[in-house]
């Protein structure tokens, strides 16, 4: 049976950028090993020559066509934003790329 | 040691619709910050992103143009990472089923032929732009956001930088020719990185690569290219290691520096998109699009050469780009000799384009200005001098040939009497030279052809002066 680790846990939370205390740890590697444990209750079930299935719904090729329509005042949108300048919206910089 | 080069290619190319691949908010290059927006961008609560149709008709004629086979089904997925260019968290992209497989693109290097693989072809969502500033915060312009790409991944068949550059000028022509994206570099609707690595002669295994990013013209592909392959020697000769690392180029000394080291595989936790629902690309679609392909560079190229007889070199230059070939036809069509129009256009055309870096369409030349413009050197009603003249007035203020000639009075002049009375005045005024020449000076003729020339305003037509020149001086 599968068990979640403490080092998994902490490495998917890091992954998911988020800061648990060391209760929610213990209370979340928990919860998780018991979703592996379905998992592995699934994996029993023999799959050969079944197609993936990626989507719950039946519907196929829901597409619009290429037209212009609701587009935002910028205004009204930055007020949605902590702070802003120059119509661009401000952020702490992270250097990555 | 004798080292042999491998190269990938990840090329991203911009679509040219008129919205977002997954969001009605208009996708074109230039607006003020922030004004193409809609709530599907912004990852606002309860949007649902709607895949836009005229996205996958683009992304299937570019995969079909470079040959690839396509999905009869595919689906859109979710690679996540966190980053400010991109509100929702995850960049919706195609891992599994993309829309194109096992293309190739042939190239010419050096008289040598060679097809490059293409692996994959899929669509995906650009990010917005950060301006980072030195203040410890960054400026968020998220109008890219959205914008629809295709990402063409070539196989490790690219052996030299000068391979590299051959592909990518390839995969522009074709790409531009299908009119799903302007593929302009400098605006970032190009935009390329390369995979490198390098291994001794004969070795099967490939050597480490290093990904080599900020690639933004063709030349910089070109000399990243080779400084990244020098640097990589030099390791290996040195007794070093190649990490597997990131590289930018950078513009200012032609060399790569160190981006990041990459430890291990970054983990994207990618998940199919459960908002977008498959895509079923079924054969009557197919066919319409394919149907939708014009006739590509390397056709055309063919033609000019069997059916127009151009040299193959000016077959391969006239179609690099969509507008110069249009314009090549365009001016044969009107009747202009297929080699003069060539030549026009190879030479002083594209001259006058890259000295005032403009593109044949902000000209004013059009096809029916530089045909009047060579059937009125080819009668001989101007010389191939005055023929400068009135191409200049044709590029800059569009026009006639014609018109312009009888506008500016540059008609040749070939009428033997009037040339023959102008060459009198000459001789009498240069007695000397005829002495000259008849004592064996033949710069003495060109100079007096020169004289002529100068009292007829340069219309005199040149054959009959120099053949009235020998017949006065012969009285002499």
């Amino acid at each position: 049976m599968s068990k979640v680790t403490k080092e998994e846990l902490l490495s998917v939370a890091e992954l998911a950028m988020l800061e648990l205390t060391d209760e929610e740890v213990e209370m979340y590697a928990q919860d998780l090993s018991a979703f592996m444990a379905y998992a592995d209750k699934l994996n029993e079930l023999n799959t050969d020559g079944v197609e993936p299935m990626t989507h719950a719904l039946q519907q196929v090729n829901v597409m619009r066509e290429d037209v212009v329509a609701d587009v935002l005042d910028r205004e009204e949108m930055l007020k949605g934003a902590k702070e802003h300048q120059d119509g661009e919206i401000k952020v702490p910089t992270i250097l990555s790329e | 040691m004798n080292f042999e080069t491998v190269i990938g290619l990840e090329v991203h190319v911009e679509l040219k619709t008129n919205t977002k691949i997954f969001s009605p908010a208009p996708s074109h290059f230039g607006a003020e910050p922030n004004t193409n927006i809609h709530a599907t961008d912004l990852a606002y609560p309860g949007v649902l992103p709607v895949l836009n149709k005229s996205v996958v008709d683009f992304g299937m004629k570019a995969a079909m143009a470079l040959n690839c086979q396509i999905a009869d089904v595919m689906h859109f997925d979710r690679k996540h990472y966190y980053y400010p260019d991109n509100p929702k968290a995850y960049q919706i992209s195609q891992e599994d089923r993309p829309i194109g497989e096992h293309g190739w693109v042939e190239i010419e290097v050096d008289g040598k032929k060679k097809k490059i693989g293409i692996t994959r072809i899929h669509l995906e969502e650009d990010a917005g732009k950060l301006t980072h500033t030195d203040k410890g915060y960054s400026l968020v312009d998220l109008n890219r956001q959205g914008t629809p790409l295709i990402e063409i991944v070539s196989e490790p068949d690219i052996s030299s930088a000068e391979e590299a550059y051959a592909y990518l000028e390839k995969l522009k022509a074709i790409i531009e020719y299908t009119g799903v994206s302007d593929v302009r570099m400098e605006e970032g609707s190009l935009r390329c990185d390369a995979n490198i690595s390098i291994r001794p002669r004969g070795q099967k295994e490939f050597g480490t690569k290093t990904e080599l990013k900020n690639l933004n013209s063709f030349n910089y592909v070109r000399r990243g290219i080779i400084d990244e392959v020098k640097r990589q020697e030099d390791v290996l000769l040195a007794g070093g290691v190649i990490q597997q690392e990131t590289r930018r180029y950078n513009e200012a000394t032609g060399k790569t520096d160190l981006m990041r080291i990459k430890g291990g595989v970054a983990d994207y936790r990618f998940i199919s998109d459960p908002d977008l629902p498959e895509i079923h690309i079924d054969e009557d679609w197919k066919a319409r699009i394919r149907a939708e392909i014009p006739e590509l560079p390397d056709a055309r190229k063919e033609r000019y050469i069997k059916d127009l007889g151009l040299p193959a070199y000016d077959a391969m230059v006239l179609t690099l780009t969509k507008a110069m070939s249009d314009f090549f036809e365009a001016t044969v069509s009107a009747g202009a000799d297929a080699k003069l129009a060539s030549n026009w256009l190879m030479g002083e055309v594209s001259a006058y384009m890259n000295a005032e870096q403009k593109e044949l369409g902000e000209t004013a030349l059009t096809p029916e200005g530089l045909t009047s413009m060579i059937k009125l050197i080819q009668d001989g009603t101007i010389s191939s001098k005055i023929a400068k003249k009135v191409f200049k007035e044709l590029i800059e203020n569009g026009g006639n040939a014609e018109e312009i000639v009888k506008a500016k009075g540059l008609v040749q002049i070939s009428d033997e009497g009037a040339l023959r009375t102008m060459v009198t005045e000459v001789l009498e005024a240069n007695p000397q030279s005829i002495v000259d020449f008849k004592e064996g000076k033949g710069r003495a003729l060109g100079f007096l052809v020169g004289q002529v020339m100068k009292v007829s305003k340069g219309q005199a037509n040149p054959q009959l002066v120099n053949k009235i020149l020998a017949e006065e001086i012969a009285k002499h």
